[in-house]
């Protein structure tokens, strides 16, 4: 234990470096020689490419090269592939179509790219790339997906139909029948918005080709390095591993569209040998809409049956989820695996079936995004409790309370074995915290200034830090999710981390060296976190599905555990005592019941001078763990909304906001509200502002911040957060994970509060102010015809 | 961006001969604009001729019943003018509600008028309040400057100078935001005059700024909210986008101008 270990609210270390502008990304990077690249673009969602002339390209002032995807193809550069294989309940796997880097004949998306150019300069680059001449043969486009069967063909021979999967988890019979012996049945139908990601920092690459070495180094905006040299170089034939070193300096903010390998930077990677110069190419702000993978849209028709009592006796979900043009990274399991196995949500369900068709349409691909399936199960579950409970007559906390899981560990039906929490816990907190019972009052005063006033809940549970790897191997996933890390002691007692994890905005440099402060009473200072370098840091798997504490920090404790026994196996030979009276306190070890100490420094130089080292020891002092979980995390909690609707303009204001977290134990409780604080921003931007549009061709009409609405600050309550800390019995130090709750249990309790206040259930998100105001009007003209 | 030039303008006179010696070049004022539309090279003028040095474009005083504001003034100064929040602190008020910090700190009301963006807020000023604008040719009523959207009486040579507003008995501004944009989705200024009362609508109307003259005779019957939301606004006449529908902004004319009217009291 240290004052800077775990649980204690320290400052973060990288704010400085952030805050001062010294941070080091991507577009920051400048090589000697260094040529800038610019993406000709598809301006049609779907059309056949019939020519492509860089005649006149070429010939613009400092242009180096034009690159078509036939040169890419020639070059023997593989297609991108979706890495999780999932399969139909017919058992036919899924149709992957073809995903160029560039497709020389099709383009299926707007932004698709199709040409590379290389220029000196970046607006010599524009200036040519404008200067590309393209022909297309326009085709209609596919974007009402709820219709997709109907719709053009998006991959012709691979899916004439649209679908790339018929999925399904759960028993369906079974649930058939508590359907027909239930008391109530409750059904809606569910939309979950498409959202643009808009990570602060868009997507950049900077690739060099060391001719001497046959090696190539790209810098790229990811969130897991080691994957995308392994995916480059397995799959895309870039270049062999060993002869690829993929950095991620400082990136800034993710939300998953980094995880994925992206055309761009394979491009990058090529162009660079091909011109013998490094090749510069960061987003603009429109290609970051137009090209990032998007994520949610999805369709659902959902219902949930209940015995006379209200208890919850079967649930069935038909969804359609829209996964774009092309199958990204891990596009089939954020719908499928990463959903359906958090449909019984809180609740003790014996029955559930799930149904899920993905599809393709002429859209950007979509993936996963902060939350990834978790939101999409949560909304659908809790707006189904929420709707259940107005249908009953019955407060929706009673239905919450009357269903909740009370026994741990939990077996679903959805796979999922929860560990325990504490659901009553967290509802009678978030009830306390929000002031509950003074609610009355507070609505009968919105009334009496004419507004209408509403309070809505969501009780989410989630699963974190995905795993075992053997368990999602068997599920289809081509990687293994375990963690690594490695702990080097210097022999000065200053201690450097590696970690496979990726840090992008969450904050490890402080809280992985709280993990080592606790473990040796050093400083945070004194310890650094190194990442997101693959010639550094040993194989790791990123960054993504609030992975990096429970997995990536469970890994550094367990190779302080090896670090630990080592320096005390030598203190002891140095103190003429046995190891285990070592006791590490204050940064000494000292043997206990004596006032025999050595300062942890002396230790550490006692390990590299080797000058008196136990028989058998080696020197040095610096342990690796590759960790990896023998289940996931299942962090939950209960979020309670409260909003003001102005009802001539239909306006929602959020004037309430609790969120009440188990997030197993908390390592730095600023850090976790600063999560928790993202995480709602974004939940809420979901619920109310943001919503990717595509016209009927598949324009995308929310193209910039003109027409995309992101939350700002001014759209925020201030919000009351607690948490219950119970401790995780799946790994060592105990955590679940924060990233991603707030997201994830947001915008159900946001739709809920808005359709508590203006009476009615059916609300789609964004609640824009005109949806709102539509809603009113309609309940009214119901009211009135009754 | 294409490449341009730039050019700091020393006088009216200097400015007006370097337009006239190129038929591409283009007034910059705040560039909240114009620079942006260059950056997505939507527009590339081959010479940026800057007004904002101009004295003649400068200024902020009362002269009778009018507050006079040069062109070349912007927003923020506006906001925050002693001059203005003393005579017309409505405007002011608009002026605090345009963009952010940053835009406010560079953009400018000639420039704002000049552009006529059909969601920009200080047309709906100048309509209500009766504004005089006058240019390097001559002078215009804001009825006669604001033509439809994006078009204005201007000439392509024609210089904003300054704007005359009338000092109203009251007033106020009632801001709808675009909620991705902030820009107006609907805005109403409501104004009573020397002439009567006046109701100007920004942001929805699809020949842009407009007033409502069935509003605003309805409130020389007196001064009430109830007397202007019960006026039926035409659908016909409104924009509809994918942030409101034209049904949905009739509706919100209505109901901003009822709270803009009991707002000024
Ligand atoms: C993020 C953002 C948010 C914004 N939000 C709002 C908002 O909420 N409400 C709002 O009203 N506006 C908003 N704006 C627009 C802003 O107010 C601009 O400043 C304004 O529209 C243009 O003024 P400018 O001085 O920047 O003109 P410029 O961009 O320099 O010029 C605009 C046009 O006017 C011409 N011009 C400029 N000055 C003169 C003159 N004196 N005589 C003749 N022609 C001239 C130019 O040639 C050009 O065609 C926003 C802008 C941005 C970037």
């Amino acid at each position: 234990m240290s004052a800077q270990g775990i649980g204690a609210r320290v400052a973060r270390k990288e704010d400085k470096r952030f805050i001062t502008g010294a941070g080091q990304y991507t577009d920051d990077v400048y090589e000697r020689q260094m040529s800038a690249a610019v993406f000709v673009r598809s301006p049609h969602a779907h059309a056949k490419i019939t020519s492509v002339d860089t005649s006149a390209a070429l010939e613009m002032p400092g242009v180096i090269d034009v690159i078509l995807g036939q040169d890419i193809q020639d070059a023997g550069i593989g297609n991108l592939i979706c890495g999780w294989g999932i399969q139909s309940k017919d058992g036919t796997p899924m149709k992957m179509a073809p995903y160029n880097v560039m497709d020389p004949a099709v383009v299926r998306y707007v932004g698709q790219p199709v040409a590379m150019v290389i220029a000196e300069t970046r607006a010599e680059a524009v200036d040519a790339a404008e200067a590309v001449v393209v022909e297309y043969e326009e085709q209609p486009a596919l974007t009402d997906f709820g219709n997709y069967a109907a719709g053009p063909v998006v991959h012709p021979g691979t899916a004439d139909d649209n679908l790339i999967c018929d999925w399904q988890l759960g028993d369906e019979a079974a649930t058939d029948a508590a359907f027909a012996g239930a008391a109530h049945v409750v059904e809606m139908d569910i939309r979950n918005n498409r959202l643009i990601p808009n990570a602060m920092e868009p997507r950049s690459a900077v690739a060099h080709y060391n001719r001497a070495e046959d090696h190539t180094t790209l810098w790229t905006t990811s969130q897991n390095p080691h994957v995308a040299r392994l995916v480059m170089s397995a799959f895309y034939n870039v270049a062999p591993e060993h002869k690829l070193r993929v950095i991620a300096p400082d990136v800034g903010g993710g939300f998953g569209s980094k995880i994925y390998i992206y055309p761009e930077e394979i491009a990058a990677c090529y162009a660079a040998k091909r011109v013998g110069r490094p090749v510069k190419w960061t987003a603009d702000r429109t290609e970051a809409f137009m090209t990032d993978a998007h994520g949610r849209d999805h369709i659902t028709k959902a219902k949930m049956a209940f015995d006379a009592d209200h208890r919850i006796v079967g649930f069935k979900v038909d969804t359609i989820a829209n996964l774009g043009a092309y199958m990204s990274l891990f596009s089939s399991a954020t719908p499928t695996y990463l959903y359906a196995t958090l449909l019984s949500g809180q609740y003790n369900i014996a029955n559930i079936y799930a149904n899920v068709k993905l599809v393709y349409s002429h859209t950007t691909p979509v993936d996963a995004y902060r939350g990834a399936g978790r939101p999409e199960a949560t909304y659908v579950v809790e707006r189904m409790m929420e709707t259940a409970a107005r249908q009953f007559g019955l407060s929706p906390v009673e239905l919450r309370r009357k269903n909740f899981i009370k026994d741990f560990p939990h077996q679903t039906p959805v796979l999922m074995n929860y560990d325990p929490s504490d659901f009553h816990g967290l509802m009678d907190t978030a009830l306390k915290t929000i002031d509950f019972d003074g609610y009355p009052a507070r609505k009968a005063e919105s009334e009496r200034r004419g507004m209408l006033r509403g309070i809505g809940f969501s009780s989410y549970i989630e699963a974190c830090g995905i795993a075992p790897s053997q368990a999602v191997g068997s599920l289809g996933a081509g990687v293994g999710l375990w963690e690594s890390a490695e702990i080097r002691v210097n022999p000065v007692g200053t201690v450097e981390v590696l970690t496979g994890t990726h840090s992008h905005g969450q904050s490890h440099e402080t809280t992985f060296a709280q993990i080592v402060s606790d473990r040796f009473g050093v400083p945070i200072d004194n310890v650094s976190i190194l990442h997101g370098d693959t010639d550094k840091v040993q194989f790791g798997m990123g960054t993504y599905g609030s992975r990096s504490g429970p997995v990536g920090g469970s890994a550094i404790y367990k190779a302080l555990d090896k670090v630990e026994a080592k320096a005390k196996a030598l203190a002891a030979h140095l103190m003429e005592a046995d190891a285990g009276d070592i006791e590490i306190e204050n940064g000494e070890l000292k043997v206990a019941g004596t006032d025999k100490k050595l300062a942890w420094h002396e230790v550490c130089l006692a390990a590299y001078t080797a000058h008196n080292l136990p028989e058998g020891m080696e020197p040095g002092l610096k342990e690796t763990s590759f960790y990896d979980p023998s289940n996931f995390t299942f962090p939950a909690g209960t979020f309670i909304c409260e909003v003001e609707v102005d009802p001539g303009t239909g306006v929602t204001r959020i004037v309430n906001f609790v969120a009440v977290d188990d997030f197993g134990i908390i390592i730095n409780p600023m850090v976790v509200e600063g999560q928790v604080h993202g995480g709602l921003a974004q939940g809420i931007g979901q619920a109310l502002l943001e919503g990717c549009v595509y016209d009927d061709e598949g324009q995308l009409l929310t193209a910039s911040y003109m027409d995309y609405a992101m939350p700002r600050a001014d759209d925020l309550p201030s919000f009351g957060l607690d948490h219950l800390e119970i401790r995780n019995p799946s790994n060592p130090l105990g955590v679940k994970g924060c990233g991603e709750a707030g997201a994830i249990g947001a915008p159900p309790a946001v739709i809920n509060a808005i359709t508590d206040a203006i009476g009615t259930n059916a609300l789609e998100m964004p609640a824009t102010p005109e949806r709102v105001w539509r809603a009113i009007q309609s309940t009214q003209t119901a009211m009135a015809a009754e | 961006m294409y490449n341009t030039t730039y050019y700091a303008a020393t006088s009216l006179a200097d400015a007006a001969a370097k337009i006239a010696a190129d038929g591409d070049a283009k007034f910059l004022s705040g560039g909240q604009t114009l620079l942006a539309t260059m950056k997505q090279r939507l527009a590339a003028p081959t010479m940026l001729i800057d007004l904002t040095k101009l004295p003649e474009l400068k200024g902020i005083s009362v002269e009778g019943d009018r507050l006079v504001i040069g062109a070349a003034t912007k927003h923020a100064q506006v906001a925050s003018d002693a001059t203005v929040k003393g005579a017309i602190p409505s405007l002011a008020g608009l002026a605090a509600t345009i963009g952010d910090p940053a835009v406010r700190n560079m953009g400018t009301m000639g420039g704002s008028l000049a552009n006529n963006d059909p969601a920009a807020d200080y047309p709906a000023a100048a309509m209500a309040l009766d504004a005089i604008i006058t240019t390097s040719k001559g002078e215009y009523k804001a009825t006669d400057f604001f033509t439809g959207i994006f078009e204005t009486a201007l000439d392509e040579d024609e210089i904003i100078v300054k704007i005359s507003y009338e000092i109203p008995k009251k007033a106020a501004y009632e801001k709808f935001r675009n909620p991705a944009s902030r820009y107006s989705l609907c805005s109403v200024f409501a104004a009573e005059v020397s002439g009567g009362p006046r109701i100007a609508v920004t942001g929805s109307g699809n020949e842009g700024v407009f007033r409502v003259p069935a509003m605003e005779e309805a409130l020389t019957r007196g001064w009430t909210a109830d007397a202007v939301t019960s006026v039926k606004i035409d659908p016909e006449t409104m924009l509809s986008d994918m942030h409101g529908s034209a049904e949905y902004r009739a509706h919100l004319v209505a109901v901003l101008a009822g709270r803009a009217v009991a707002k000024a009291g």
